[in-house]
């Protein structure tokens, strides 16, 4: 059978991402709207949907309550104070500064009138979460919409108060001017006290990326000083009078039941103890009491026996979930006759790729601080999805969610780690026992055994090539790691690209770019040995197969600046990798030294050309795809969660190796600047050519070939 | 319990505490300090460094009663007023950090470097700088901040030797 897909990428969360809309929305009123903004301009955006339900040209909503459609908004205040509000978060990726840009830029205020709330479920509209590369495409463009008819109101505004066309009208610096009378309005005197809405279908003409003056400049983080003078208030220090600090008891193995608890001790150290089904946790007057009072209770647990990492590949093909897979969402993906088409091939060749499972270790560990007041739950926590773990709060109490409000200081990374709310319910749970506001905040061990890890999986591809070198045949079927990424952008006319879900031996969630650094280590690995196979240089190959342009020129830029096709000395080694990912272009090329003694492999130099549509920040997009990079390196040479019957064996940083100083290449990077094509994300795409790169200048160093991650934990075996 | 008295940023601070418990408990719980953070609890990360007698050290593996009478300088105590240190300034013109969380203690810990050495070569820069995990990978550009703070601090002490 063969079915066929649409090529675009559809902007939905993926498998593993823990994403969900919120059932209903709910009418916001608009008196209690503007309790909180004071008299001046508020301009909320919809969505086209609720625009086209309601009566034509509604430009000017009426009545009491604001549409329940809304995307984003932003208030123009009496002192020309611009606040603008966004359900996304902050995690590091620096879109506090990036949509700042996108606003000043159309509202042509300066940037430092902005200011930004973000992820408070109580003040800011409804976003499923911060993750998929997906703020740039959607907040930034949805914010620059609502910034640009924000100035169209203005310009309105003023031209009814001196009573003149509104085109003849210049807005800049905050200001409305009239050049031909040459007067000057503020923004903020045009709402003369009052306070205004305008609800608009945000389908006003945009600034075009050419002429951008703002957004497209390598602005400095907004709060850069918050950071280096450590001012700012991450979620872990966030404090309230009379609070308490919590600690939870963890199980002796995953999925353990409570057999017997003795809490005595911990009660006379004068901890407050919560026992609720398997849920065991103290809070007390400070952590160090806290911890002692939590080693003070004696606990058992049952477990039944667990899988081992040792035979984490065998157990990962065994236990997959045939024809099992309700979502039906593009996992399974088939076009011409493979079977046919590898027998007829010229050459064919079949392997097996594996990667691991690797911990996030987001350097601020899971942090909740939460309250009650009455019946009222508020939770400060660092989450990628404020509205998420709100509704796990609001099951997790049998409470309607408009009971919680849950805010998202700027928080100490995520990398995909932070989707749920685990710390959140702890805290409250804490909380509402001693009737003090409790702060939880994990260890780095709780952080390693009981948050989720990026999914291991096992990819088998075989493929058929004609002796020019033209791809025929290409099978890929991918077992756990997830399905981003999946489909090859290659050329190829038989396919048969299978996800096979799998009962997984751990707890596993969203990461960083998730399978999509399996699949084009797998995927780019294999074009480098079928390259190999034919005695064809590896880019001519790829090349030869590939038709989309924005792929190529960022293969060819690298390439150009890399140098391919040099000689190398002993030892050394050249390889790349590159795809497409989150609707960015990633090519990415390694230089390598084998110590042919020592077998330790070190990572020379990495070049990455990356294009993302037009550019936003530039500065800010190299420091993502450097650090892409780096923590893609991570991934690739020797990170590994190594487990067996229920346990981490590995959890802490002693233990568990991240990158550091020394392990970092020479980076550099190429950026394609297309201002005609929308901007996209890219905290993610960047990292998916790392750890082919690298392995396929490990082989052209060695002529060994390495198809598991992370490659070489232990350096390279010397024969 | 014992009353600790500490000199933090040149101020003295008397704490009525377990003499066990670490440095940085202190600094965040008591003294509500938060620039220095948590980030493994065994000294490897290097986010909770704080100079003690202008040495780096990892508060979270340090007990407050052995830096009792000691000289501790914290990420809040750097700047003098809104002048920012040298590392500071430099941290922020290098663009030298994507979430933040690991930058006290990054900045902490070049500031013990520029005090011993203030004309790093790159690779004393990895060597000494190898215990702190910037998870972000904003490695390059730390180096390059540090490299920056360097090179102003010998121009204005250059400056101040030639106006002598």
């Amino acid at each position: 059978m063969s079915v066929k897909i649409n090529i675009e990428v559809p902007l939905e969360p993926e498998r593993y991402e823990f994403g969900a809309a919120a059932p209903y929305r709910f009418d916001l009123g608009r008196r209690d709207f503007f309790k909180f903004l004071g008299a001046g301009v508020l301009v909320v955006s919809v969505l086209k949907s609720a625009v086209a339900a309601q009566e034509s040209g509604a430009r000017q909503w009426r009545g009491d309550s604001l549409p329940k459609e809304i995307n984003a908004w932003l208030h123009i205040g009496e002192g020309g104070k611009v606040t603008v509000y966004t359900g996304k978060v902050e995690v590091g990726q620096n879109i506090r500064t990036s949509l700042s840009q996108a606003v000043a830029e159309e509202l042509h205020v300066p940037i430092a009138n902005i200011e930004m709330v973000m992820g408070d479920t109580q003040l800011t509209p409804f976003d499923m979460g911060t993750f998929g590369s997906r703020t740039t495409p959607t907040m930034n463009l949805q914010l620059r919409k609502v910034a640009s008819a924000a100035r169209d109101v203005l310009i309105g505004l003023a031209a009814v108060q001196w009573k003149t066309d509104p085109q003849q009208l210049i807005a800049a610096e905050g200001k409305i001017t009239d050049p031909r009378s040459n007067r000057s309005v503020e923004y903020a005197a045009l709402t003369k006290g009052q306070q205004l809405t305008a609800t608009l279908p945000a389908e006003d003409p945009l600034i075009p990326a050419t002429n951008w003056k703002v957004a497209g400049q390598s602005t400095p983080k907004v709060d850069g000083r918050d950071f280096v003078t450590g001012r700012h208030r991450y979620p872990s220090d966030q404090k309230l009078p009379d609070m308490l600090y919590g600690k939870v008891l963890r199980p002796s193995a995953f999925d353990a039941t409570l057999a017997s608890l003795d809490t005595q001790k911990a009660e006379q150290m004068g901890a407050t103890v919560v026992h609720d089904g398997n849920f065991v946790g103290v809070a007390a007057e400070n952590s160090p009491l806290a911890t002692a009072a939590l080693a003070a209770i004696h606990a058992q647990w049952k477990s039944e026996p667990q899988s081992s990492s040792k035979e984490l590949f065998d157990y990962l093909r065994k236990n997959a979930v045939e024809g099992n897979d309700p979502s039906g969402d593009g996992d399974r993906y088939d076009v011409g006759a493979v079977d046919q088409a590898l027998a007829a091939a010229d050459h064919r060749l079949q392997q097996t790729y594996t990667v691991s499972y690797i911990a996030h270790v987001p350097l601020e560990p899971r942090a909740a601080l939460a309250k009650w007041d009455g019946d009222q739950l508020t939770v400060w926590t660092g989450t990628q999805r404020p509205f998420g773990v709100r509704g796990q709060l609001a099951e997790a109490f049998h409470i309607p969610e408009d009971r919680v409000r849950v805010l998202m200081p700027d928080t100490g990374s995520a990398y995909g780690g932070k989707h749920t709310g685990e710390t959140a319910i702890e805290a409250a749970r804490l909380a509402r026992a001693a009737k003090r506001p409790v702060k939880v905040v994990w260890t780095r061990e709780e952080e390693f055994s009981w948050a989720y890890f990026r999914p291991a999986g096992v990819v088998d591809v075989r493929s058929g090539v004609r002796a020019d070198g033209i791809i025929t045949a290409w099978e890929f079927h991918n077992y756990n790691s997830g399905s981003a990424g999946i489909r090859t952008y290659y050329e190829i006319p038989n396919q048969r690209i299978v996800f096979h879900a799998v009962r997984s031996p751990l707890r596993q969630g969203s990461y960083r770019a998730l399978a999509a650094t399996a699949n084009h280590f797998a995927r780019e690995s294999h074009m480098d040995e079928m390259a190999h196979a034919l005695k064809i240089d590896p880019l001519e190959f790829r090349l030869k197969n590939l038709k989309n342009d924005r792929l190529r020129a960022v293969f060819e830029a690298a390439a150009k600046q890399f140098g391919w096709g040099k000689s190398k000395s002993f030892g050394q080694g050249f390889g790349m990798g590159g795809g497409y990912e989150k609707l960015g272009n990633i090519a990415t090329f390694a230089e390598v030294n084998v110590d042919r003694k020592s077998g330790e492999v070190k990572v020379v130099r990495v070049v990455s050309a990356f294009e993302c549509g037009a550019i936003v920040n530039p500065d800010d997009l190299s420091n993502q795809i450097e650090g892409s990079n780096v923590q893609g390196l991570g991934g690739a040479l020797f990170e590994a969660i190594e487990f067996d019957n229920g346990r981490i064996l590995n959890g802490r940083l002693s233990q568990y190796r991240v990158p550091r100083f020394s392990d970092v290449p020479a980076l550099e990077t190429v950026l394609l600047d297309r201002k005609d094509i929308p901007s996209v994300g890219a905290g993610e795409c960047p990292m998916i050519g790392v750890a082919p790169a690298i392995a396929n200048a490990i082989f052209d160093a060695t002529g060994q070939r390495l198809r598991a991650l992370p490659l070489v934990p232990n350096g390279l075996k010397m024969s | 319990m014992a009353t600790i008295h500490l000199a933090i940023n040149g101020k003295p601070y008397s704490v009525d505490t377990d003499p066990q418990t670490s440095l940085l408990t202190v600094l965040r719980e008591h003294l509500d300090l938060t620039g220095s953070k948590y980030g493994c609890g065994e000294g490897q990360c290097g986010a909770c460094t704080v100079l003690i007698d202008g040495k780096a050290q990892r508060s979270c593996v340090t007990r407050v009663s052995a830096v009792s009478g000691k000289q501790i300088t914290t990420i809040e105590g750097l700047a003098s007023g809104d002048h920012l240190h040298p590392v500071q300034e430099a941290f922020l013109e290098a663009g030298a950090m994507q979430c933040g969380y690991c930058t006290s203690g990054m900045i902490m810990s070049a500031v013990a470097l520029l005090q011993k050495n203030p004309a790093p070569k790159e690779s004393e820069i990895i060597d000494f700088m190898d215990g702190n995990v910037c998870r972000c990978g904003t490695y390059p550009r730390i180096v390059s901040a540090i490299q920056r703070a360097a090179k102003t601090a010998r121009a204005s002490g250059a400056a101040r030797g030639a106006s002598r």
